[in-house]
């Protein structure tokens, strides 16, 4: 069982009024315990069973301007007590900064609302295979597939965030998560590919047979791929794609990377930084959102945000630390994006794929290819060939490249948004960029 | 050494009695017990930014039977916590009728002092030379606009306790310094990242200024790329420099060769043992045995002793890199490759040093016989797809190279190639062999573990370019 609220309040009040004790002027305490148990599946067979456990506590103390922070997953006093005090030894130590500081007691979130993030069914570890047996035989259907692996996970976590300014509040969040990676094999090649579903809610959940045959068949019509030429042709990035082009997006209107002056967005609020007809939302209130969330974990009250409007950027992400130096006030952002995505577009997947005569369809990328200093992409890439709408033959070893300054003009979205992941995007176009093979 | 009982309500007896009791009918499996106490101190934007410790405690109790794998973990080492996961480990594994493999076999070398690098300097210190950082690289250069440095010191004590009570016990120290440049210069920005670690005290990299050899080197790169012009797009010749250019080595085939995959036959390579899958004069090893490396281990998360296991000789595909399990399971035995990032996680065979040997052409010689391609220097990091073999690294300091001569640097890229075929396109290897500076992290499975790699310089046929210029 995960523990409950009154246990983490205990510790966290004991914390904060010790490292009030030692001298600390201030102070706030994150205390956090998840519980986890995941069963994983090879060719049909159990495979793996692990049962996870965690504790943890985060500090940070403040002498004025000065701070220092410890963490440990060691909850007993005994262990508190030397963290505690090594922590407002190291605070003292530390050079003033003078944007250090608590949040402001007015952007503190008030209230908690239940944001239906909690589901208590225990799903039993027979009920688990129960779910994966069905899932692996449908994903081992078809004779091309030559390895299945699978996994059920279910986590509930509780967390308690307090500070000296008198915020206490947390709450509990379950998820229940099940993914099938699948290896298919011809004469010519082998490939792998994979499908994921994760809910807040167990009867939310996929269907397994579902998850397994998706993961299926999005393996095997990988098989026997092409490499093709070099040359500039639009691409169509595959919803999972689109999503981490947002996410970079996100980490490059950060206010910490606009405040140290590292981001290729700096000084562009108010500015045209996407195509007219863009826009893109970080929305925290969503019921069973898998990024929703009452406040940040600074405890600032997290509204909705539209980032991008018509093309135009209108706010950073902001936290308390990065606010004060820019002079802006945190919007609750520490820590990153609750529930992010880009608004549906206006035409049709259908019509996406038809609206030129030949595109490339990326369904994965690999590397770490994103520079958000100078905003240079250039990724390794896999994906289908297009022709009038139809997928050719599937394409590997190849690279994609371009800059996000040029590719965010040139966006076109499909209306097929789904709220799969935390960070969501419709399927995307973007023309311009390089395919290097070759 | 840690004493992980001492304030426990549980004693170590009763502990082995647990483990012996949980495992008697298990194929193998172990108590993995871990205190971890690290810290981080970084400077950015002209100040000291975080200065934070971490101490973290755990278990983690593993029980295998044939294939299956039971396993719990807790970072509360008592009675009722063991207990209740010997309870998780025995649900799992219902008839179990395995016997226990007690043999593991044992070595008294060591390849890192017992130190704790945290508290061999103060804070002070620690904070004196991050300011000196920041001072010595913008008074270097007028275009400089951010300057990050940081620390990160660590030091893990493990203990395995196997059924029966053997208890095989480490102290890993572990440190890293890294400094990232911005340089901005009419209108245009560019970074460079430099850093150095290893498995000793911050001394041996700090003494007599030698962390100004750091700073420089990622002024170095940041300049570079500030004249950079974009780069090609489409298969050419390559020439990697030596050192940690071998994140080629490490995608291209080490993934490929861990046991794991092989086992699973889900890996490009697993049905190539004892076959060329490298040019002639090509061997690579992976050697967790070289005195105080990132990558090194005086025994892996199993208890196992590491070793330096030949992967490829002269070509020829001859081990693959094993834990315990996969070992038994493939009928051979564990080369000391077993790891977990922590308590938390599960061991599987992972790379420690992974390096290629030299050979006898020099660097000059490359570049002469290149007419169009390019010559890379320094990259960020890399990615594999075990199963269709093609891997990516991304350079982040490269330079043209046109008619044997090194031209204009060119903007990062990613470099795409297929794993079982790129060695065979190795046409020249140098002799200028050079490990990494020491600051490699390697992910699988959602874990990270350090890692080192070392090459010389070498001559590549023909590899993917991912520019933009066609």
């Amino acid at each position: 069982m995960v523990k409950d609220q009154e246990f983490l309040e205990k510790k966290a009040s004991y914390c904060i009024g010790l490292a009030k004790k030692l001298g600390a002027t201030e102070s706030s305490v994150i205390v956090n315990n998840s519980v986890s148990e995941t069963v994983n599946f090879r060719n049909k067979k159990l495979d793996e069973s692990n049962r996870s456990d965690d504790l943890g506590i985060s500090i940070t103390t403040y002498i004025g301007k000065k701070k220092s922070s410890i963490s440990s997953s060691n909850l007993l006093d005994d262990n508190l007590n030397i963290l505690i005090e090594k922590c407002v030894e190291t605070t003292k130590n530390t050079p003033e900064d003078e944007f250090n500081s608590l949040p402001d007691k007015d952007l503190l979130a008030k209230e908690v609302k239940d944001l239906n993030l909690y589901d208590d069914t225990y799903i039993e570890n027979e009920k688990k295979i129960d779910y994966l047996n069905k899932l692996e035989s449908a994903a081992s259907n078809d004779k091309k597939i030559i390895n299945t692996e699978s996994s059920f996970n279910q986590n509930k976590s509780n967390f308690i965030l307090a500070n000296t300014e008198g915020f206490c509040a947390g709450y509990k969040t379950s998820s229940f998560t099940a993914s099938s990676v699948t290896v298919a094999k011809d004469e010519k090649s082998m490939e792998r590919d994979y499908e994921y579903s994760s809910k807040c809610f167990f009867k939310d959940l996929e269907d397994a047979e579902e998850l397994g045959k998706k993961a299926a068949d999005q393996t095997t019509r990988k098989l026997s791929p092409k490499k093709i030429g070099s040359k500039k042709i639009a691409i169509i990035f595959d919803k999972r794609i689109a999503k981490g082009i947002l996410s970079t997006f996100a980490s490059t209107i950060s206010s910490s990377a606009i405040s140290r002056g590292t981001s290729f967005l700096k000084d562009k609020v108010n500015q045209k930084i996407f195509s007219d007809s863009i826009n893109v939302l970080d929305k925290p209130d969503i019921l069973k959102g898998l990024g929703s969330r009452n406040f940040d974990r600074e405890g600032v009250k997290t509204d909705t945000l539209k980032l991008v409007e018509q093309g135009v950027l209108k706010h950073y992400l902001i936290d308390t630390y990065n606010g004060k130096k820019l002079n802006l006030k945190s919007n609750g952002r520490y820590g990153g994006t609750s529930n992010l995505y880009f608004e549906n577009g206006n035409i049709s997947f259908k019509d996406l794929l038809n609206s030129k005569s030949k595109s490339l369809y990326i369904t994965e990328t690999i590397g770490h290819g994103s520079n958000i200093v100078t905003g240079d992409y250039s990724v390794g890439a896999t994906g289908f060939l297009v022709e009038k709408g139809e997928f050719k033959y599937p394409i590997n070893e190849i690279t994609i490249a371009g800059n996000f300054k040029e590719m965010f003009q040139h966006i076109t979205l499909a209306n097929d948004l789904e709220f799969k992941y935390a960070t969501n995007s419709p399927t995307m176009m973007i023309e311009g960029m390089v395919v290097a093979g070759k | 050494m840690n004493n992980f009982f001492e304030k426990s309500d549980i004693s170590r007896s009763e502990a082995e009695n647990i483990v012996s009791d949980t495992l008697s009918k298990c194929d193998d499996g172990e108590l993995y017990l871990e205190n971890t106490k690290s810290e981080t101190l970084l400077l950015d934007d002209n100040k000291i930014k975080n200065s934070s410790y971490n101490s973290d405690l755990g278990f983690g109790f593993r029980a295998i039977s044939d294939e299956i794998v039971a396993y719990s973990h807790s970072n509360e080492i008592s009675k009722n916590s063991l207990r209740q996961s010997s309870e998780n480990l025995k649900s799992t594994l219902k008839s179990v009728k395995g016997t226990y493999n007690h043999e593991i076999p044992k070595s008294n070398k060591k390849y890192y002092d017992n130190i704790n690098p945290i508290e061999q300097k103060s804070l002070n210190e620690k904070i004196k030379i991050l300011n000196e950082v920041n001072n010595y690289l913008r008074s270097k250069d007028d275009n400089i606009k951010q300057v990050t440095a940081n620390f990160l010191g660590e030091q893990k004590s493990v203990e395995i306790i196997r059924s029966g009570g053997e208890s095989l016990t480490d102290v890993r120290p572990l440190i890293r310094f890294n400094v990232s440049v911005m340089l901005e210069k009419n209108g245009r920005k560019e970074s460079g990242v430099y850093g150095v670690g290893g498995r000793q005290s911050y001394d041996f990299y700090l003494k007599d200024d030698n962390w100004k050899s750091v700073c420089d080197e990622a002024l170095r790169i940041a300049s570079v790329n500030l004249e950079s012009k974009p780069a090609p797009a489409g298969e050419m010749k390559v020439v990697l420099g030596p050192g940690w250019p071998a994140i080629l080595i490490h995608e291209a085939v080490g993934h490929g060769l861990e046991g794991d995959f092989n086992r699973k036959k889900t890996s490009a390579f697993h049905n190539l043992m004892g076959q060329k899958v490298a040019s002639e004069g090509v061997t690579i090893v992976d050697d967790g045995t070289i005195d105080n490396r990132r990558g090194s281990l005086t025994i892996d998360d199993e208890g196992t002793p590491t070793e330096k296991t030949v992967l490829i000789e002269n070509g020829i595909l001859k081990n693959f890199m094993q834990d315990r399990l996969n070992a038994r399971l493939m009928k051979t035995r564990s080369t000391g490759s077993g790891r977990r990032e922590n308590y938390r996680h599960i061991v599987l065979p992972r790379m420690r040093n992974t390096m290629m040997l030299s050979g006898n052409h020099t660097q000059d010689e490359m570049i002469k016989a290149v007419d169009k391609g390019i010559f890379a220097v320094s990259f960020g990091g890399g990615q594999v797809d075990i199963t269709s073999g093609k891997f990516v690294f991304n350079c982040t300091e490269a330079y043209e190279i046109v008619n044997g001569k090194i031209g204009s640097p060119i903007k990062g890229a990613t470099l795409i190639g297929d794993g079982p075929s790129s060695l065979k396109e190795v046409s020249m290897v140098g002799n200028d062999m050079m490990m990494d500076p020491g600051i490699g992290t390697c992910g699988k499975a959602g874990q990270g573990v350090p890692v080192g790699v070392a090459q010389p310089s070498i001559l590549i046929n023909k590899m993917t370019v991912g520019g933009t210029k066609l």
